[in-house]
């Protein structure tokens, strides 16, 4: 394994278990409250499978720091701007549409970068990866046929679907740009770099929106700020205000 | 017990000479342990009382998700919220196990979903109480799944096959529960001055709404002696909250927390311990609606319906184009 900065693998192990973090808090936020019982049971097992995976990646991230941080730590002890999750995944839930598009649009990419990331040149990160595949496998499977099956529905799921489209496109690009912490992950063999994932996404996604009778919405314009810590939305404060609240209220306890 | 003050579609046992043969038959099977299945025969009433039995159980399961799940986004650690996660999940099958297993008796889900939003049908009262403290997410588990283990042990042995069997499989997993939340306020009762504070007040306000849910004493419950017979029921209201006493009170004491009831003795006599009784008026004001959180809790359960039409209807319109469309390729 090529010597590779261990800041910036630091901050790429932070983007993998924010991402999830963040994701799994947002479908946790659903329970019992789902359109079907088979809902409440699908969206417990999706957020339980995403925090079981950052359990793994910030688990990582703290070894890898070297500054006695644990994953508990990192999840409830940082700020909004130390958090690296991409914009996409601290969007609010709005209705069970945007929830599980939200979902399709997230499981695509982690099926795709999970499959590189299987190959890592880093052993501990291909074994996380190889355990969230199978995972990520089967929500991507289960997100796709939802849109599918709410897409290709009656007239009024279509028209909440293609909006939740709208809604989330614009926050699709941030997954795929890449930076500086990129190109170190690239060089060392960990990690692809983001941009080379897009073709592959576009044609999982367009195969499954096309399917789902959705039009993909015009423009590519990109939301950014999420992944690099610059800019996050208003949000994600917001959640960690529930998230962090008895660690930062009761500090130093064991749970 | 999730299920509570079910009304045995009749009153008084009928005698051997009033059955008719067919009535017969079904008593010695039931009292041979011989289990009733879906297309045995079986007297109406018996068949009405399981359905609500049944169906009160099911949803219980569904609205316990709201207490529990209001602590989902604020657990302390990503340990403990993957623990309540997967339990949450549990709960939410044991209430899909539960309403197939009342289908089989005629009754749909949807239609008894529906006679639940409309108030025509209960759940347990123990879940009209709120979740305050993060310590009463332990105790849940720990006294909720436990009243509910009690109970539920002894209905395996209940008369209706599909019933019992649903009851053994959702013990295992209800033991699981009781376990990790007896873990997780032991670790309260053992942490800081302010976590003990937690656990305490938890277990205080708790322990008699915990009692409520085996129901009244028999001797005020005019529906048990129906149910006994047909097996239904298997213990008594009055059993089943002294064995849960007896068991959990030593667990109090391991954990260092104060009893929450100053009744509480060891009986020498009676080989028991002695507790007070809960305040059984509060107990039939919660049931009649005006529990801490009914309002609130039905009214969460009706909008997640409502605003999940749409979504229903989608998923179902999808399915039958798939469906006419299989056909006319054929
Ligand atoms: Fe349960
Ligand atoms: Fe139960
Ligand atoms: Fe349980």
């Amino acid at each position: 394994m090529a010597e590779v900065d261990q800041k910036a693998l630091f901050e790429f192990l932070l983007r993998m278990g924010d991402n999830t973090l963040v994701l799994g808090h947002r479908v946790s936020e659903w329970c019992g409250h789902s359109p079907i019982l088979e809902e409440d049971i699908a969206l417990a097992n999706t957020a339980l499978d995403l925090i079981g995976q950052t359990q793994l990646w910030l688990g990582l991230a703290g070894e890898v720091e070297g500054k006695g941080r644990s994953a508990d730590d990192l999840a409830f002890l940082r700020d909004v701007w130390d958090f690296r999750n991409v914009l996409l995944t601290e969007l609010p839930n709005g209705d069970f549409g945007r929830t599980l598009l939200r979902q399709f649009l997230f499981d695509a990419w982690a099926s795709i970068m999970l499959g590189r990331l299987q190959k890592s040149s880093d052993p501990r990160i291909a074994a996380i990866a190889e355990k969230a595949s199978k995972e990520v496998a089967y929500h991507v499977e289960r997100s796709a046929d939802t849109v599918v099956g709410l897409g290709d529905g009656t007239q009024e799921s279509h028209d909440r679907m293609q909006a939740a489209l709208e809604y989330l496109w614009p926050y699709v690009g941030e997954m795929f740009q890449s930076d500086d912490v990129d190109a170190a992950m690239v060089a060392a063999g960990i990690a692809p770099d983001p941009a080379g994932l897009r073709a592959e996404y576009d044609a999982l996604i367009g195969a499954v929106l096309d399917e789902a009778t959705l039009t993909l919405p015009k423009g590519d314009f990109a939301h950014k700020g999420g992944r690099t810590g610059y800019m996050h939305t208003e949000h994600l404060g917001h959640m960690l205000c529930h998230m962090q609240w008895l660690q930062r209220a009761y500090p130093g306890c064991d749970w | 017990m999730y299920a509570q003050m079910i009304k045995t579609a009749r009153s008084g046992v009928k005698s051997r000479e009033e059955m008719s043969e067919q009535e017969r038959e079904f008593q010695d099977k039931v009292d041979n342990n011989i289990k009733i299945e879906p297309q045995d025969w079986m007297p109406d009433d018996y068949r009405a009382t399981l359905i609500r039995q049944m169906g009160q159980h099911a949803h219980s399961e569904v609205v316990g998700q709201l207490p529990e799940g209001n602590w989902i986004t604020r657990a302390p650690t990503l340990e403990r919220k993957a623990i309540l996660l997967a339990k949450v999940q549990d709960e939410a099958g044991h209430g899909l196990y539960l309403y197939s297993a009342a289908e089989t008796l005629g009754e749909t889900r949807d239609e008894l979903v529906n006679l639940l939003h409309e108030g025509k049908m209960k759940y347990s009262s123990i879940f009209n109480y709120p979740t305050l403290n993060w310590a009463d997410i332990g105790a849940v588990g720990w006294l909720v799944d436990g009243a509910a283990i009690v109970n539920q042990v002894a209905l395996q042995r209940t008369s209706y096959g599909p019933y019992s069997r649903a009851m053994i499989r959702i013990c295992k997993e209800e033991s699981f529960h009781a376990r990790q939340g007896y873990d997780a306020i032991r670790v309260l009762a053992q942490g800081s001055p302010e976590q003990k504070k937690m656990a305490q007040d938890a277990l205080n306000r708790l322990w008699f709404p915990a009692l409520m849910m085996f129901g009244p004493s028999d001797s005020e419950s005019v529906h048990s002696e129906q149910s006994m017979a047909w097996k239904i029921k298997v213990k008594s209201n009055d059993e089943l909250r002294q064995q849960f006493v007896d068991q959990t009170i030593p667990q109090i004491e391991y954990l260092g927390l104060d009893l929450p009831d100053p009744n509480i003795k060891w009986n020498e006599e009676r080989g028991h311990y002695d507790f007070s009784e809960p305040n059984w008026p509060e107990f039939f004001d919660v049931i009649k609606g005006n529990g801490p959180c009914n309002v609130d809790r039905m009214e969460k359960r009706v909008a997640a319906w409502e605003d999940g039409t749409w979504v229903r209807d989608g998923l179902l319109a999808h399915a039958r184009k798939k469906a006419a469309q299989k056909i006319a390729a054929e």
